[in-house]
C-alpha cells in the first residue's frame, strides 16, 4: 500500500511506470520551439471536422489511439480512463473516447488536470484496479478563446501578462513494473487563493498554488531543491515564473538553477507573439512528453517535480467580480 | 480573514504588479492615433465623393456609415480586422468600423451553433451592451432637450 507521506503527499510502494506517451499539436505549437519533438502536428484548426470543439475531441482520439499504439496494447487492453480537458462539462474529453467503450473517470483541474490524471492513474494502479490506465489531457485554443474570452475575429489586444492556450492533446499510459520513467509519488494540491481577479494574468494567480506544492513536496519527502534535476510547472510563463521564485525563495529554497515552466519552453514569445508563454490543460502535457519524458528515459535526467497548474476560474465566476483560486498537481517522476 | 492573511494578501498584489510587463502607452497611443486617423481620413473622402455626385450633406453621412460599416464587415470576415485591431488597439475600436467589427466577429463565430440559438441569440453579446446605454442615453438627452430648449 502507498505510504502517506507529511502533509498532503504519497509516495506509492508498486512502480508506476510511464510506458509510452504521445503528443498531437496544432499548427503555431508545430512550428514552435519543440517543433520536431512532437508526434503528431495537425495544422488545420478544425482538423476536418466542422468546428473547433469536435475538432478538439478529435485530438483526443487520434492521440489516445496513438499512445496505445507506442505502447503495444489496444484499447480493450485498457482498464480506465482518466481524462479532462476545458470545454463545458468535459466534452472534448467524453466525445472523444466514447468510441472506445472503456470505464472512464472524468477529470477537471482546469490546466492542471495531467498532472491530476496522473495521480489518479497511479493510485488506481497501486490499489490493483487495472494493469493499463489511460491519461490524457486537451485544449484548444479557439475553442478555449471562444468559451472563456471574445470571438477570434474581434479586433482587440491581448495584455502583455495573458498566455496562449495551447492546442493539443497529451497522453500517457501508465502500467505496473517495467523499465520506464516511474511515478515515485505525488503531492496534490489545495486550493490556494491569493486574491487575484485578473483573468488576463493567469501566472499571478497559480503562482502560490505552484509555490505551496514545491514548497509541501519537500517538507513532506523531508528533500531540498537539489534532489530534482528539474523542476517543471504546467503554465505558469514568464510572469508566474518569477512570482514562484520569490514565493519558493520566502519559503527557504532556492530552485533558480533548476526551475522552469512548460508554457515558455513551447512557444518562442518573440517569434510567436504569445506575450507571457503558453497555458492550457494541452500546455503541460504535451510539454512534458516531448522535452521532458524522452529525457527521464535516456538517463539524461533522474528526477523532475512536474507541476501542472490550474486557474479554477469560468466566465461567470468572473462576471461576478469572484478572485481566480489556483490549484496544482505535482507528479515525482524518477528513472 | 485575519489581518495577517490581509497584509499577505496585499504583498503578493504589489509583486505581481512588479512582475507584470505593462502595455507600452504611449507607442499604443501614436498607432492607436495614426490608423484611427486613417480610417477618419477614409470616411471623410468617402462623404466627400459622395457630396460630389450630389448628394446632401445628411445623405452622404448616412451613405457613409453603411460603406464604413460594410468595408468593417468584410474584413471581419477576411479574418484581417483582427490584424488591424491588434495593431491599432483603440484606433480601430472607437470608430464605426469597429462597431461592425463588433457584430460580425460573434455572428461568424456562433454561426455553429445555429442561425437562431447562435448567430440570433449572440450578435449582439458585444454590441449589446453599447446599443442598450446608447438607446437609454439618448432618451434621456431627447427628454431634458424637449424640456430645455
Amino acid at each position: 500500500m502507498a505510504e502517506k507521506k507529511g502533509n498532503q503527499s504519497v509516495e506509492f510502494k508498486e512502480k508506476i511506470a510511464i510506458k509510452a506517451v504521445s503528443s498531437t499539436v496544432g499548427k503555431k505549437e508545430g512550428e514552435g520551439p519543440l517543433k520536431d519533438k512532437f508526434d503528431k502536428i495537425i495544422n488545420d484548426a478544425t482538423a476536418g471536422e466542422d468546428s473547433w470543439e469536435k475538432a478538439e475531441s478529435k485530438f483526443v482520439s487520434e492521440n489516445m489511439k496513438l499512445v496505445m499504439k507506442k505502447a503495444g496494447i489496444n484499447e480493450n487492453d485498457v482498464d480506465y480512463i482518466v481524462a479532462g480537458d476545458l470545454l463545458n462539462q468535459n466534452n472534448g474529453s467524453t466525445f472523444g473516447v466514447r468510441e472506445f467503450n472503456r470505464p472512464f473517470f472524468g477529470i477537471y483541474g482546469a490546466c492542471s488536470t495531467y498532472g491530476e490524471g496522473l495521480g489518479i492513474g497511479s493510485i488506481l494502479i497501486e490499489a490493483g484496479m487495472g494493469e493499463n490506465i489511460l491519461v490524457g489531457a486537451s485544449s484548444h485554443f479557439c475553442a478555449a478563446e471562444k468559451q472563456f474570452r471574445f470571438p477570434l475575429e474581434l479586433g482587440s489586444q491581448r495584455p502583455l501578462t495573458s498566455t496562449w492556450t495551447v492546442t493539443g492533446h497529451g497522453a500517457a499510459v501508465l502500467t505496473k513494473g517495467g523499465n520506464y520513467p516511474y511515478i515515485k509519488g505525488i503531492t496534490t494540491g489545495k486550493i490556494v487563493d491569493f486574491g487575484i481577479k485578473d483573468a488576463n494574468n493567469m501566472g499571478a494567480a497559480m503562482a502560490p498554488a505552484a509555490a505551496d506544492v514545491i514548497l509541501n513536496n519537500f517538507n513532506d519527502f523531508g528533500i531540498g531543491a537539489n534532489y530534482y534535476d528539474m523542476i517543471v510547472t504546467g503554465d505558469l510563463g514568464y510572469v508566474g515564473k518569477e512570482l514562484v521564485l520569490k514565493l519558493v525563495k520566502d519559503g527557504g529554497f532556492d530552485i533558480s538553477e533548476n526551475y522552469t515552466d512548460c508554457g515558455i519552453e513551447i512557444f518562442d514569445r518573440d517569434k510567436q507573439d504569445t506575450h507571457s508563454g503558453g497555458s492550457g490543460c494541452a500546455c503541460s502535457a504535451v510539454t512534458f512528453n516531448s522535452l521532458f519524458y524522452p529525457k527521464l528515459k535516456n538517463g539524461e535526467m533522474k528526477r523532475i517535480l512536474f507541476i501542472p497548474t490550474g486557474a479554477l476560474m469560468n466566465s461567470t465566476s468572473t462576471q461576478q467580480g469572484e478572485t481566480i483560486p489556483g490549484v496544482a498537481h505535482g507528479v515525482m517522476v524518477e528513472n | 480573514m485575519s489581518e495577517n492573511n490581509q497584509d499577505k494578501l496585499q504583498e503578493y498584489q504589489k509583486m505581481v504588479e512588479k512582475a507584470s510587463p505593462n502595455s507600452h502607452i504611449v507607442l499604443d497611443c501614436i498607432k492607436a492615433f495614426v490608423i484611427g486617423g486613417i480610417i477618419c481620413c477614409i470616411g471623410q473622402f468617402i462623404t466627400n465623393v459622395l457630396a460630389n455626385y450630389g448628394f446632401t450633406q445628411d445623405e452622404s453621412s448616412i451613405y457613409t456609415s453603411v460603406i464604413l460599416i460594410g468595408i468593417a464587415s468584410v474584413l471581419t470576415g477576411l479574418g484581417l480586422y483582427s490584424k488591424i485591431g491588434k495593431f491599432a488597439g483603440a484606433g480601430s475600436v472607437v470608430p464605426i468600423t469597429g462597431f461592425s467589427n463588433s457584430v460580425t466577429a460573434p455572428a461568424i463565430e456562433f454561426k455553429k451553433e445555429g442561425f437562431v440559438l447562435g448567430v440570433g441569440a449572440k450578435i449582439f453579446t458585444i454590441a449589446g451592451p453599447v446599443i442598450l446605454y446608447g438607446s437609454v442615453t439618448s432618451m434621456l438627452v431627447g427628454i431634458i432637450y424637449y424640456f430645455v430648449k
